[in-house]
């Protein structure tokens, strides 16, 4: 019998994945800035399954206040990752880590 | 008085670059180098006071406004982190010294002062935390400050240097994140000392302890996961890359050691630590290999980092077997990060004064420094000592503790790659000092920039940091008893 928590793990591992291959594969830094924030979703799914860890009707309030604290700190490092993404874009003229994947950028259309 | 500050000790450490920065910030032109200055002053007496009590009296721990676990915050301190806090309070001052004159007035430079201090205090508060969740906010406090840091002069290779760098760390930061709710998940709690007590080597204690590895091998740039590493610490502004490079990369490895040697038992995790310790030797081929192709001064010095990386990692399958050679292991480990630290801050602070002066780095134009910058080359000449593992040097320390482990522990073939690494080393050390040294050389010719000489407080930080390599090679004694102050008991020196 799979329990609550054993669900909200695997669906929050399967977001941390989605996460890492978009991280890895799309070019584009909008791209990577949103597959960023997407696995941290997944990290975030797993720690609010795992409070209900405890026997009883209560959760335990522990991982809800990591989850903030992990939402504190995703928002900035967001807002960051953006403005030097935008600075990078107007300095270059494109929003990408290397030369070279502008043509891959092309392809797909991104 | 003095009791009440023996009290606060940890706290004050922290406290004191976290006010500081935002008044460097808010008071700005003018009076943010002096605010960096007076809270770089503070710091490091704090940090030799931490030293000294925990030599004295013992660990210590500290629970943050009275809060102990496990709703509070705790801080402790035994040696291994009074080590790091003393060596960053070192190398902390005298980049802050050097960056005085280096930065001056320059209105584009202003962030550095509060992203600095806020830099400073956050690798303190990592080195004093007590629970793996707050390792975690430390973690994303170092990397935030380091990546502004790294985009500081807004060129474009810095800026893009940075995104990467920012990208890296981010995700090495989730993937740990992960292993911590993992951990919490099955083994109730975040508080290091307790999980001391009830790690077990099940899924998720594997799993868990595998995520966090992972993200901290990311943080840490171990070979093959260096990529960000290059561009970071070479197009940064030399100070930045000393602080990088010395400092900020032994963050991540601290709480590698904390996990694997303190918390985890290696021989819970078999094989583990022999694919650290694989990794850790392909890091120190691989890096001084790229060391010796690179045409640019900081390159080669960036290069050099990602190989002396590798020898930090030599330390998990050294300590693993436990006894005499675990405790020699220990101390090599964190001695190389020590002196690692400190030689390679002084030739980033010297590759600095080059840039400034010269304009450029490029090797190949840089025949006859000595001539024209005679202690700036001797800095990064003494320093060089220390990277390649000569006596009398902090690095021959280093590497004679990881060789003595090696062979005392059977395992010989750790020592061949010592041994390997250091003769790498030199070939690319002498392939930059001989030159600077040569007597026909003259490569700097008069169509170079030259507002010399250089400033004696640039070349003073820079010589410093290079002769306290070669201190702790004749007089690294006191150091060692630090260092094995609260050991963990795998590596006390106890025969189990």
């Amino acid at each position: 019998m799979v329990s609550q928590t054993d669900l909200y793990t695997l669906a929050g591992a399967l977001l941390f994945v989605i996460g890492l291959y978009g991280i890895i594969t799309r070019p584009h830094l909008l791209h990577k800035i949103l597959a960023l924030n997407i696995s941290s979703a997944g990290v975030f799914f797993v720690l609010v399954g795992i409070a209900r860890r405890v026997p009883g009707p209560t959760p335990d309030p522990l991982p809800h206040a990591m989850v903030l604290t992990g939402i504190v700190v995703t928002v900035s490092s967001t807002a960051f990752a953006l403005a030097l993404a935008k600075r990078i874009y107007t300095d270059t003229g494109v929003a990408v880590l290397d030369a070279s994947d502008i043509e891959a950028e092309e392809r797909t259309g991104g | 008085m003095g009791d009440w500050v023996t009290q606060q000790l940890p706290a004050l450490l922290i406290l004191v670059p976290f006010t500081a920065a935002p008044f460097a910030y808010l008071l700005g032109a003018g009076y943010d180098r002096q605010t960096a200055l007076l809270s770089a002053a503070l710091t490091q007496p704090l940090a030799a006071f931490l030293a000294l009590t925990v030599v004295q009296e013992g660990p210590v721990r500290y629970a943050i406004g009275g809060w102990g676990g496990p709703l509070g915050i705790e801080l402790a301190a035994d040696g291994f982190s009074a080590t790091m806090v003393l060596v960053t309070s070192v190398v902390g001052l005298l980049v802050t010294v050097y960056g005085l004159r280096y930065f001056g007035d320059l209105e584009r430079y202003r962030f550095f002062w509060p992203l600095w201090l806020f830099l400073w205090g956050s690798l303190n508060a990592l080195f004093l935390s007590a629970d793996i969740f707050n390792l975690y906010v430390c973690l994303e406090l170092v990397s935030m400050s380091a990546v502004a840091l790294v985009g500081l002069t807004l060129r474009r290779e810095a800026l893009v240097a940075a995104m990467r760098y920012m990208l890296a760390a981010i995700l090495g930061s989730l993937f740990y994140l992960l292993g911590v709710a993992l951990f919490y998940g099955a083994f109730g709690s975040v508080d290091m000392a307790t999980l001391r007590e009830t790690v077990r080597p099940d899924v998720a204690g594997q799993a868990g302890l595998a995520l966090m590895t992972a993200g901290l091998v990311l943080k840490t740039a171990l070979f093959p996961l260096h990529f960000w590493l290059p561009p970071a610490h070479s197009n940064a502004a030399s100070p930045v890359s000393a602080v990088l490079s010395a400092l900020v990369v032994k963050g991540s490895f601290f709480i590698l050691v904390r996990l694997w040697i303190d918390v985890a038992q290696p021989e819970a995790f078999p094989g583990a630590s022999v694919v650290l310790g694989v990794l850790g030797s392909s890091a120190i081929v691989w890096g001084s290999v790229q060391a010796l192709r690179q045409e640019r001064l900081k390159m080669l010095v960036a290069y050099s980092t990602v190989a002396q990386i590798g020898y930090l990692f030599l330390l998990f399958p050294l300590a693993s077997g436990g006894g005499q050679a675990a405790s020699d292991a220990w101390v090599g480990g964190i001695f190389h990060a020590v002196s690692h630290a400190l030689a390679k801050s002084a030739m980033f602070l010297a590759a600095g004064i080059v840039l400034a002066r010269f304009g450029h780095d490029r090797l190949e134009g840089l025949g006859g420094l000595s001539r024209r910058a005679p202690v700036t080359a001797m800095a990064f000449g003494l320093a060089g000592v220390t990277m390649m593992g000569l006596p009398p040097s902090g690095g021959f320390i280093a590497k004679w503790q990881l060789i003595k482990a090696s062979i005392g522990s059977g395992q010989w073939w750790w020592a061949v790659v010592v041994v390997a690494g250091g003769l790498l080393a030199a070939a690319y050390m002498f392939r930059v000092v001989g030159p600077f040294f040569a007597r026909e050389a003259e490569d700097l010719d008069d169509s170079d920039l030259d507002p010399g000489p250089s400033p004696v407080t640039m070349d003073g930080a820079a010589l410093a940091l290079a002769l306290g390599a070669l201190v702790l090679g004749v007089a690294g004694q006191p150091l060692i008893d630090l260092i094995m102050v609260g050991a963990p008991a795998l590596v006390a020196g106890v025969t189990p």
